[in-house]
Parts: structure tokens; C-alpha cells; sequence
């Protein structure tokens, strides 16, 4: 009930879609009312179109973000442990930083082609470094106290780092993952939008140019409810993993 | 701590000082020195072919006639006009909407869950509904960057506001403020750090999306002339394009932390050394 009372807005917010379409207050090309749009998509699921493409679209999404944390925690837990690393990759870290990931989009098409491999490629540049600057920061930041008192009781270097840095880096390398998760949708849209001959994106730029708006409709949703979802279910992992945090 | 340290290096001589702070500049610009340099060697080796990997110094002389050509001026000015109108639209709106549905329980009901709903989502995949809307002009563009930036302002509002102080907010009733004082030399101040920070999140996703509209809808801009490039398979305009959009990205987000510095001075964070 209280969920119920709590989620209202949006089912009045879909209510007053379809009554605007319905009532033609808008061309029901601009917006096609929302029953339409539900029908559309059942029959692309139904004709697996939308299955075949979110399940491409995924892949890349998944690769992509999986390379960019294993290699972004490593690369900040190595910059936060040892000061050449830092002093080498800081600098690039901190211009690269605030690029517009997206700008990289036509290169990676340039040496990757149209498939997969320039997705994947472009999700892991992009999504990298909100992971290398949260496992930095949360490495950083570990308790010195209890990396001496690690030391006191003759912890070896590498068992330090595991032990001690990995778990105290994790709350803001979890943090950073999140941004990364999000960034990864959107790097994947928009490069699938702008080349790409199979994925979500693609399918909501083929409908687009097609006029089928309903069913463009329907993608477009889809891929919103994916990124929403993928959210909570990230944040539901990340208290899991943090529970021994009090 | 970091003023102990300064008090010390005002004792040192200067010439010593400006020696120190010359060879810490130069410490942190050698990695990409070095990048640079590999780069050029890289392309220069014939490992890639020009299309694949350009040198840098072509890359750099393509900037040089854009440059002096105009067109450099003409997209890098649509791109910033577009990516900062609508980050100004959003910041303004969103803290007001943050303000909004801090102060009232009715908008909080409203907006709470379009707002938790909307955060997560990849906004972009709204693109094509938006020209079909707007069209393909500034209008949409602006549209779209408004759309994506507004939510970390929102959110960064609400939080802040709701992190103020209770004795400050009750010291000040206490005291005879109205509300309005209240909000004016109280919760806006107290929050004030929570929304820059809010601030400086939508400003580079402000720019992201600036550049991918400018990508798929074409016309002028960076993200345009860089798409219009890939089209003819001009790969130096395709570098030179990055090279741009990744300088005027980082002039950004260095004008937004020197800002923060500037806005937040009483602030107990300035006397922490900052990070990024």
C-alpha cells in the first residue's frame, strides 16, 4: 500500500500519456498513446527482435564494464600504493578525466568496426576511470592505524595490500562502479544510435527513421527500465557487500 | 596541517620557491610529454596506417587550420553555447525543484519517485523522441542536455538541504528569523557545498550530451564536424576533434573546481587539500 501510495506520480504521470494521445491533445504521431506502445512491444518480444537485440546490447554493456573495473580498481590500487605509478599516471588520469567519453566514439569505429569489439572498447575507456579514481580514493584513504598494525604483526607488503587496502578501498570503488554503470548505458546508447547495425540503439534509431514511433516508443523504454533496473540491482549487491561496514 | 606547510614555504627564498613549483609543473606534465612523444612514434613507425593512427604533429596542424580558418572558434563556440545554456537551465531549475520538494510534502510525493526513476536511467535513449519533438536545432539540443544534467542537481539539493544543521536552522528561528531569512542566510548557505558538488557532476555530463546530440542530429558543433569527419573517412578530423572536445572538457571542469574554490572560501572544505 505504502509502495503503492509512494509510486502513484508515475502511474498518474502514464495515465495522463495515454489520455493526452487518446484525446489528441498531441498528434498521436509525436505520441502514440501508451496502450499502443505496450502492444508494440509484446509483439516485438514475441517476434524476438527485442530480445535478440537487448541480449547484444547487453553483451557489449557487460564486457565493457567488467574489463573497465578489473582494470580500473588495479590500476588506483596500484597508484594509491606505489608513487611511481602515481607519479606516471596521475597526470593522465586527471586530464583524461573530464574528456567527453564520447567524443571517442567514431575512433573506436574507425579501428574497430561496426560490431561488438568498438562498443566494448568504448564502454571500457569510458567506464575505466570513475573505478581507477574511487579504488584510488578509498585506497588513499585507508586507516593508518591499521595498516601499521598490520605491519606489527609482520604482515608480508602483498598481504597488506590485500588484506587491508583492497577492503577499505571498496566502499568508494563501489561508489565509482555505480557511475560506471550508469556511464555504460549511456556510452552504449549513444554509440549504438550513431553506428551500429544491431542493439537497443539501433533498433530505437531504425524505428525512429521507419516512423514506427510505437514501437520506437517501446524500445526506448525498454532500454530506460534496463538502466533503472540495473541500478537497483547494483545497489542492492553493494549493501550486500558492505554489510560488514557497521 | 596545510598551514603549518605554507607557513614554511613563505620563509624559503623565492627564487628557491619558483625553482620548486617549475619542477613540480614539470614532474606532472612529463607522463603526457611522454604519451605525446609515443604517440608521434607510434604513427611515425608505420605500425598503424595514417588512417588508423595520424601523427600528432598532422593532428596538430589540421587544429592550427581550423583554428585559423574559423571553424574552430565557430563549432567549439555552438558546442560551449549549447552545453552550458542548458547546464544553466538545469542547475537553476533543479536547485528550485530540489528546494520545492525539500520545503513541501506534496511536491516531494511528486517528484520523489520521477526523480529516483529518472536518475538511473539512460536519458540519452530519449534522443530520437526529443527531435521528434524539437526538431534537430539548438531547441532539442538545449532540450536533451537540460534533461540529463537536471538530476544531480536535484538530488545534490535535496541532500544538501536535508544534511543542514537542526541547531543552526533552530538557533535562527529562535532568534525571530522569518523562513525566507531562514533560507536565504541559512539553508542555502549550509547546503551550498552539497549543490556545488551536485553542480560539478552535471557540468561534464551537460558537455557528454552536448556533444553526442551534436552527433547524431549533425549541423555545426565539435561533436558534429567530428561525426561529419568519420563520415569521410577523415581520420586527421576525427583526431583533431577529440584533441578539441578533450581540451574544452578539461578548460570546464578546471573552471568549475577553481569556481567552487572561489564560491565556498568560508567554507571549513578550502582548508582541506582538495582532490582532482
Amino acid at each position: 500500500m505504502n509502495t503503492l501510495f509512494h509510486y502513484l506520480p508515475l502511474l498518474l504521470l502514464a495515465a495522463g500519456w495515454e489520455l493526452v494521445a487518446r484525446l489528441g491533445l498531441v498528434s498521436q504521431l509525436a505520441l502514440p498513446p501508451l496502450s499502443h506502445v505496450l502492444l508494440a512491444w509484446v509483439d516485438m518480444v514475441r517476434s524476438g527482435e527485442l530480445v535478440s537485440n537487448g541480449a547484444s546490447s547487453l553483451w557489449r554493456a557487460a564486457a565493457g564494464l567488467l574489463l573497465a573495473i578489473a582494470v580500473g580498481a588495479a590500476l588506483g590500487i596500484a597508484m594509491a600504493w606505489w608513487r611511481p605509478v602515481y607519479a606516471a599516471l596521475g597526470p593522465l588520469v586527471e586530464v583524461f578525466y573530464p574528456m567527453p567519453k564520447s567524443a571517442l566514439i567514431p575512433v573506436t569505429v574507425l579501428w574497430l568496426g561496426f560490431g561488438d569489439g568498438s562498443k566494448i572498447l568504448l564502454i571500457f575507456l569510458g567506464c575505466m576511470l570513475p573505478v581507477t579514481i574511487g579504488a584510488f580514493n578509498g585506497a588513499r584513504g585507508s586507516d593508518q592505524a591499521l595498516v601499521w598494525s598490520a605491519r606489527s604483526m609482520g604482515a608480508s607488503r602483498l598481504r597488506m595490500l590485500w588484506d587491508v587496502v583492497v577492503p577499505s578501498a571498496l566502499p568508494e570503488m563501489l561508489n565509482g562502479i555505480r557511475t560506471a554503470l550508469a556511464l555504460a548505458f549511456i556510452l552504449l546508447v549513444s554509440s549504438e544510435l550513431i553506428v551500429a547495425r544491431e542493439g537497443l540503439g539501433y533498433l530505437i534509431g531504425y524505428l525512429g527513421a521507419n516512423g514506427t514511433y510505437d514501437a520506437m516508443y517501446a524500445v526506448v523504454l525498454t532500454v530506460a527500465f534496463l538502466g533503472f533496473a540495473a541500478d537497483g540491482a547494483y545497489q542492492a549487491l553493494m549493501r550486500r557487500l558492505l554489510l560488514w561496514r557497521e | 596541517m596545510a598551514r603549518v606547510a605554507s607557513t614554511n614555504a613563505k620563509t624559503r627564498p623565492h627564487v628557491l620557491q619558483a625553482l620548486h613549483a617549475l619542477g613540480g609543473a614539470l614532474a606532472h606534465a612529463l607522463p603526457i610529454i611522454a604519451l605525446a612523444l609515443s604517440w608521434e612514434a607510434l604513427a611515425a613507425s608505420g605500425a598503424f596506417t595514417p588512417f588508423q593512427l595520424p601523427r600528432l604533429s598532422a593532428v596538430l596542424a589540421r587544429i592550427w587550420t581550423d583554428a585559423i580558418a574559423g571553424d574552430l572558434a565557430l563549432n567549439s563556440a555552438l558546442t560551449l553555447y549549447r552545453a552550458l545554456t542548458g547546464f544553466a537551465i538545469a542547475a537553476m531549475s533543479g536547485v528550485v525543484l530540489g528546494m520545492a520538494m525539500s520545503r513541501n510534502t506534496a511536491m516531494r510525493w511528486l517528484f520523489d519517485p520521477l526523480v529516483s526513476v529518472g536518475f538511473p536511467m539512460p536519458k540519452i535513449a530519449f534522443l530520437p523522441v526529443i527531435m521528434l519533438w524539437l526538431g534537430v536545432y539548438d531547441l532539442s539540443k538545449i532540450a536533451m542536455v537540460v534533461l540529463d544534467a537536471i538530476f544531480p542537481v536535484v538530488t545534490a539539493t535535496v541532500a544538501g538541504i536535508a544534511s543542514v544543521d537542526r541547531h543552526l536552522l533552530w538557533s535562527a528561528r529562535n532568534l525571530g528569523a522569518s523562513e525566507r531569512e531562514v533560507l536565504r542566510e541559512i539553508v542555502l548557505p549550509a547546503a551550498s557545498a552539497q549543490i556545488m558538488t551536485g553542480l560539478q557532476v552535471a557540468l561534464p555530463i551537460a558537455l557528454i550530451v552536448a556533444v553526442v546530440a551534436e552527433m547524431l542530429m549533425g549541423g555545426y558543433g565539435l561533436g558534429g564536424a567530428m561525426v561529419h569527419a568519420s563520415r569521410f573517412a577523415d581520420s586527421h578530423g576525427v583526431f583533431a576533434g577529440i584533441l578539441e572536445i578533450a581540451i574544452v572538457g578539461y578548460a570546464l571542469v578546471k573552471a568549475m573546481t577553481f569556481l567552487r574554490r572561489r564560491l565556498l572560501i568560508w567554507h571549513q572544505e578550502a582548508l582541506r587539500p582538495s582532490t582532482v
